[in-house]
């Protein structure tokens, strides 16, 4: 626990208190020295500012901000003393410290700011800029601001005579509509917001309609008390001031865009004074009061141009800002929700919460949010905001409104249509569904009762897509892409009772960081729904003009003015046309809102092993290589920040400051007691010391080569390399080639290699020790992400190590018998991967949030992560290649809708330090028939959970349990459909055409090295294919479980793909069984990482000659890795194929020729799950299996 | 002895419906899930955890000091009543996940929800089966001192 952390953590807060502050520097603005240049993240001036916070939530009858923000403010001031402390220790330690080669006293850490006393200003682009714009916000003080004295320390009264003289002539009328209190309207029970908001909206206009008073009914009484701090800010009207100001102004809308002007009159003075230094073509700067008076919100001149930074927020200040108080409560409740963390991370080691991202994330209300001061700190580094303001031109009052009232919607005429019609309502939309209910064809294709005893055919020719969900076109057209985004049932029953009958488990397969290219949204308001948070989508409906009901708790919501304006086709009033909803992905680049501290920097750690079996092993050399030529494509900005280091018995740290004329090591030999030697100079700008990093490199290898040390003090390493690495947070990736022998964390050897084959069960499938998952939690509290990389010949307690890694969200490689010489599968393997790994996107201190349709819940996830709370995952780094799986259970039935969506939000900072959100939204239909679950089954989606929940119960309980489970899943699933659906008293096993493949998977899966029994399996093995279970995308495990069997010999260039030159074949798929696997064919088996390429006895010559090169199939030698180049038209189809294949993987397979009478050949026949080679049952004898268990 | 027995069972009490009250928590926050926006509970809910982790041991070893009382006190209907849950303690304890402190909750797994659920559900028979016994101790307390 380092104190950095907790500024930075502190000046987070104080981003949750500046959203109060900005609206009143007009052009009298002070600026107060509160926030002295380099203050940004120093702690003194948010300590001072801190007090002002007990004070702030004074118009909110809550207790509980108050009390939580004074208590982090103690928290904080007794931080501040732990950070100098530490100072002191650290300094004290190196002091006496015989390593301490490093030159470097001067205080730690200065580039990430956190020293309240580092006066300079931090070199790079972005922390210079934001502390220029703190300066320009002041604190609560000055007597212009529109908000301090309102809420805070004057009465009301004082405020409305203060708005007049600050902007002379308030707009009125025309913009009385966008007064949000609308939005709370006409809930039949709501005692508390039924009066003042239709009292409301009938004085601000007459387009409240009725018609969807019935979804909001929870908002009366229903709301429990932790919302209570919010609840008061929407417009109360007794406690708050909103009402009195109203009265007293004569008119609703007038205090609103009274302060609306401010705002964005403050805006251009920002737009002034800090626009120039960021670089933007700040079109329009205007500075007058008078100026706004003029144009509706002061964002004309820039209505054309992309510039917009200064002025755009002043649409986003109209709506937004017009709810002062919602403010308030909200930054109280991010004060709150802050405190309420950092207590809580005090109360013990294992905490998991240091930043509360989920606040930012869900928590807050950013939308609600004055957005003028994260406008500019977003502004300077971002720079790109892509949206112009809106036309001038534009009028908003109620005459604009376009007529949506459902009397008159021509809705009846086509179903399809609704996004062609303007803003079809959820009656309508659900009309349209039931319209659709009978789309025949597909479902009935997919309810075709299946034989399983008699067809044998079962396999696409093609691998299987997976199924469309019984959609209408255009939501089909936009919904998520199922590599993605994918439900186990794309028809979600309407009760529990009814999944319970269909006997499938309801969950989602999400794949949310692959690699894509997106639309990136750059607004200034991220339009979200009020209650719960849900980003818009292409699946919520347009009430009319100005409001849009959320799909997700049927609240209905304003929509903001900025978003009137589409971007893409540069019209006006088209809400519906904006990429937000034409995606079901997409991307926005989120505000400082979003952020607990400054986007942190790329920074990688690498922690090798060393040791005597390290070197031994010989995989220092390819790692460095590896990385010297990847070095410049790490992703990162001019901010990344590598460091190094290595551990045997001792860990050794490198000092890389820039001037060095070598790297310096340092060794600290007290593994029980780890302290870092030097703070600032172990962790260096990659950019600054590249020099020194290569030089490193070079030299490591040979540096170890006489190593005859044998103890390996992981633990310690990993201890370094958190506090190392908890001023930044990061990635640290860890090669470790034996157990860990000494230190904290040092395990024993838990494996009877006699138990391997054992049928009986699998012991110590769980960790010996928690040490490492209290450091996985710690680190993913400090945003720091651990990725293993296992080499290793022996046992090395993979189930304990990986601990590390699966709690913060890291990523677990593993190369059983790694040699560099001995095993060149395995070394060109590591190198393909290494390669995949160094270079791949990643996203640091993200979150990832799923939120779904009303009366659906999230009961377990699956995966690499923290589970921070019911819906929220917390994951310190998100990389391309890892999926989760989630869970889900209908808590309430779903038959007041046909649609039921699921949204996950993940809120990541990419490595150009920019703060982004991906959104995947995935719609799928509500359906009350068993028939209908059935016909969307999705048989892979279904496996892969299936295959979680397996290793979860093995873990848990015991590996035959989790097996059992496995084929009852099956028994249940055939006497379900044979009882219910399926009324013809078939004999035979029967089972919807969808799900026919479920008993193949099934198979399967239980012959896998995770799950298998009876077959030696080393339990690290056995570990690591549990762990990559868990992690791997959908498309890759199903490959793994069920691996693609090709006949390469006679393809055909029937049906072949015409990708740019090059002509794909595509062969078709085979049953994964011997008999399929002739003597006089060359087959190709695809197991996701690896391709096996089978040539059979009597080969085709021609085959061997032009695909491989030799003249006959005795000549093939006994390994060969790669297929030549040959100019023949049969090696460019086969190498097109293969590329093909490739292409659509993340990390590089490895391709083995085999040939039949080779030693290999076990290996190649143990992925024919049909037969009977592995495990107990082939797959005849599995049908008759469950047949018996069935009757 | 029947004096000590009750104040204990006073403090046993209360500290239980503490702790109940906590785990009863857990409920709030699920239900809300739906409606709102529940992430101030959820933090607050991190935090229960780990008061529940210290809270746990407390709880056990009280029980077990009750059914040391009883029988030095010679009570063994009531110690009979006792052993059962002493028995489920021991066992609870003993099939804990792999810990290095004391504690019977994991933090990575106590939000599934199967967990929360029996977590919840333990901690509601066992209020009941308190509340109960504790009733049940000052009727013995008030007939010992009547009778005397």
């Amino acid at each position: 626990m380092s104190a950095p952390g907790f500024t930075n953590l502190n000046s987070s807060i104080s981003y949750g208190q500046n959203p109060a502050t900005p609206h009143r520097n007009g052009p009298a603005q002070t600026y107060q020295p509160m926030h002295p240049p380099t203050g940004c993240y120093g702690a003194p001036p948010q300590q001072q500012s801190y007090p002002t916070i007990p004070a702030h939530p004074a118009p909110v009858p809550s207790k509980a901000p108050i009390t939580n923000s004074a208590h982090s403010a103690n928290y904080y001031r007794s931080n501040h003393h732990q950070q100098q402390q530490q100072q002191h220790l650290s300094q004290h330690h190196v002091a006496p410290s015989p390593y301490s080669a490093s030159p470097s006293s001067a205080p730690p850490s200065q580039t990430y700011a956190t020293l309240p006393s580092s006066a300079p200003p931090p070199s790079n682009a972005h922390y210079s800029q934001q502390p220029l714009q703190q300066q320009h916000h002041p604190p609560y003080a000055p007597p212009g601001s529109y908000y301090g004295p309102q809420s805070y320390h004057a009465p009301p009264a004082q405020q409305s005579q203060q708005q007049p003289s600050l902007v002379p002539a308030p707009a009125v009328g025309p913009g009385a509509p966008v007064y949000p209190i609308v939005s709370y309207p006409s809930a039949p029970g709501s005692s508390q917001f039924g009066t003042l908001s239709s009292s409301q909206s009938a004085a601000a206009h007459g387009v409240m309609p009725t018609q969807m008073g019935a979804p909001l009914h929870q908002y009366g009484t229903t709301r429990p008390a932790s919302t209570a701090a919010v609840q008061p800010g929407y417009g109360v009207a007794p406690p708050s001031h909103l009402a009195p100001t109203v009265n007293g102004q004569g008119g609703t809308g007038h205090q609103h865009y009274d302060q609306s002007q401010p705002a964005s009159l403050s805006y251009d003075s920002y737009g002034d004074a800090d626009h120039p230094p960021s670089g933007t073509p700040s079109a329009s700067v205007h500075s007058s009061p008078g100026h706004h008076q003029g144009m509706q919100y002061g964002y004309a001149a820039n209505s054309g141009a992309s510039s917009a930074s200064a002025a755009t927020s002043g649409p986003a200040a109209a709506p937004s800002s017009s709810s002062s108080e919602d403010d308030d409560d909200d930054d109280d409740e991010e004060d709150e929700e802050a405190g309420g963390d950092t207590s809580s991370s005090s109360t013990g080691s294992a905490s998991p919460v240091p930043n509360s991202y989920d606040n930012l994330e869900g928590g807050s209300y950013p939308d609600s949010m004055p957005p003028s001061n994260h406008m500019t700190n977003q502004a300077a580094p971002y720079g790109n905001y892509g949206y112009p303001g809106m036309p001038p031109a534009y009028h908003q009052g109620p005459a604009a409104v376009t007529d949506s009232s459902p009397s008159h919607d021509p809705y009846g005429q086509s179903s399809y249509q609704q996004y062609s019609q303007p803003f079809p309502n959820m009656s309508q939309l659900s009309a349209a569904l039931g319209g659709l209910s009978g789309v025949p064809e597909l479902e009935v294709a997919a309810l075709r009762p299946v034989n399983l005893l008699q067809e044998r055919d079962l396999l696409p020719h093609r691998p299987l897509e997976a199924p469309e969900p019984n959609l209408s076109p255009d939501l089909k057209k936009v919904n998520c892409c199922p590599q993605s985004f994918r439900c186990t049932l794309t028809s979600i029953p309407q009760t529990q009772a009814l999944l319970t009958k269909a006997r499938l488990p309801l969950g989602l397969l999400l794949h949310p960081f692959r690699d894509l290219q997106l639309p990136v949204i750059t607004s200034n308001t991220i339009v979200r729904c009020r209650s719960c948070r849900t980003y818009i989508n292409p699946f919520v409906t347009f009430l009319d003009q100005r409001r849009w009901k959320c799909n997700l708790c049927y609240r209905v919501n304003d929509v903001p003015d900025e978003f009137m304006y589409n971007p893409v086709t540069r019209s006006y009033g088209e809400p519906h046309k904006r990429p937000e909803v034409q995606n079901a992905t997409v991307e926005f680049i989120a505000s400082s809102d979003y952020m607990l501290r400054p986007p942190q920097p790329a920074a990688y750690l690498f922690v090798l092993d060393v040791s005597h079996n390290a070197v031994e092993a010989g995989y220092l050399k390819y790692f460095c290589e590896s990385l010297m030529d990847n070095l410049d494509k790490l992703p990162g900005d001019t901010r990344t920040r590598v460091g190094f280091l290595t551990f045997d018995n001792t860990i050794h740290f490198y000092n890389l400051q820039e001037g060095l004329s070598q790297p310096q090591m340092l060794v600290v030999s007290d593994i029980d007691d780890i302290f870092i030697p030097s703070h600032d100079s172990l962790m260096v700008n990659l950019k600054e010391s590249k020099e020194l990093v290569k030089d490193l490199l070079t030299s490591l290898p040979g540096m170890f080569s006489e190593s005859k040390e044998t103890h390996s003090a992981l633990g310690p390493a990993l201890q370094a390399a958190f506090k190392l690495m908890t001023p930044t947070g990061g990635r640290v990736t860890v090669f470790q080639t034996q157990l860990p022998t000494i230190g904290a964390g040092s395990l024993q050897s838990r494996e009877d290699p006699n138990q391997r084959s054992s049928t009986k069960g699998v012991q110590h499938l769980g960790p010996a020790t928690d040490f490492y998952k209290k450091l996985a939690l710690d680190c993913s509290g400090q945003q720091i992400g651990v990725d293993l990389f296992l080499l290793s010949s022996q046992y090395t307690d993979l189930a304990s190590l990986s601990c590390i890694s699966k709690y913060s969200a890291g990523s677990i490689f593993y190369y059983p018998s790694f040699h560099c010489t001995q095993n060149p599968t395995q070394l060109e393997k590591f190198q393909k991967d290494l390669e995949r790994y160094l270079t791949r996107k990643i996203g640091f201190e993200a979150v990832m949030r799923i939120r779904c349709t009303k009366g659906l819940s999230i009961h377990t996830f699956h995966g690499n992560f923290f589970v921070r709370s019911t819906d929220l995952l917390s994951l310190a780094n998100v990389n391309p290649d890892s999926a989760f799986a989630v869970q889900m259970s209908i808590d309430d039935s779903l038959a007041d809708s046909s649609l039921a969506c699921f949204q996950a939000a993940l809120l990541y900072t990419s490595s150009k330090g920019k703060r982004r959100i991906r959104v995947h939204t995935l719609c799928l239909p509500v359906v009350n028939q068993l028939s209908d679950v059935y016909a969307g089954a999705d048989v892979q989606a279904i496996t892969c959970l299936l295959a979680d929940m397996a290793i979860d119960r093995s873990i848990t309980s015991s590996l035959s349990d989790a097996r059992d489970a496995l084929t009852n899943a099956v028994v249940d699933l055939m006497s379900a459909y044979k009882n219910n659906v399926c009324n013809l008293q078939q004999s035979g096993l029967v089972v919807a055409a969808s799900m026919r493949l479920f008993p193949v998977y099934i198979l399967s899966l239980l012959k896998q090295k995770a799950l298998r029994t009876g077959t030696s399996t080393r339990l690290d093995e056995r570990v690591f294919a549990m762990c990559e279970f868990k992690t791997q995308p959908l498309q890759q495990l199903m490959r793994m479980v069920h691996p693609d069997l090709y006949r390469l010999d006679d393809m055909s260039d029937q049906g072949a793909l015409h990708l740019n030159d090059t002509v794909v074949p595509q062969p078709h798929l085979l049953h994964l069984s011997a008999d399929r696997v002739t003597r006089d064919g060359a087959f190709l088996l695809d197991c996701g990482n690896v391709f096996y390429l089978w040539i059979g006895k009597s080969c085709d010559h021609l085959f061997i000659q032009d695909v491989l090169g030799f003249p006959d199939y005795a000549s093939i030698p006994a390994t060969m890795t790669h297929i030549p180049e040959l100019e023949t038209l049969l090696s460019e189809r086969v190498r097109a194929f293969l590329d093909w294949l490739q292409d659509k993987r993340a990390f590089s397979s490895t391709l083995t020729v085999m040939k039949d009478n080779s030693s290999a050949k076990a290996s190649f026949f143990q992925y024919l799950v049909e037969d009977r080679s592995e495990g107990p049952f082939s797959y005849n004898e599995f049908l008759q299996h469950i047949q018996q268990q069935m009757s | 002895l029947l004096l000590l027995l009750y104040t204990n069972a006073y403090g046993l009490y209360h500290m239980i419906i503490a702790f109940d009250e906590l785990k009863t928590d857990y409920k709030n926050p699920i239900d809300q899930c739906n409606t709102l926006n529940p992430t101030v509970e959820k933090v607050k809910k991190i935090k229960r955890v780990k008061i529940a982790i210290k809270l746990v041991l407390p709880e056990y070893l009280i029980h077990f000091f009750f059914c040391v009382m009883f029988f030095c006190a010679a009570e063994w209907l009531t110690l009979s009543l006792n052993l059962p849950l002493l028995a489920y303690h021991v066992w609870r304890y003993m099939s804990r996940p792999v810990m290095s402190g004391p504690g019977l909750y994991d933090p990575t797994t106590i939000m599934n929800a199967d967990i929360l659920a029996f977590c919840q559900k333990e901690g509601w028979c066992k209020l009941a089966f308190y509340l109960l016994s504790f009733f049940y101790y000052l009727y013995g307390m008030i007939y010992v001192l009547v009778s005397s």
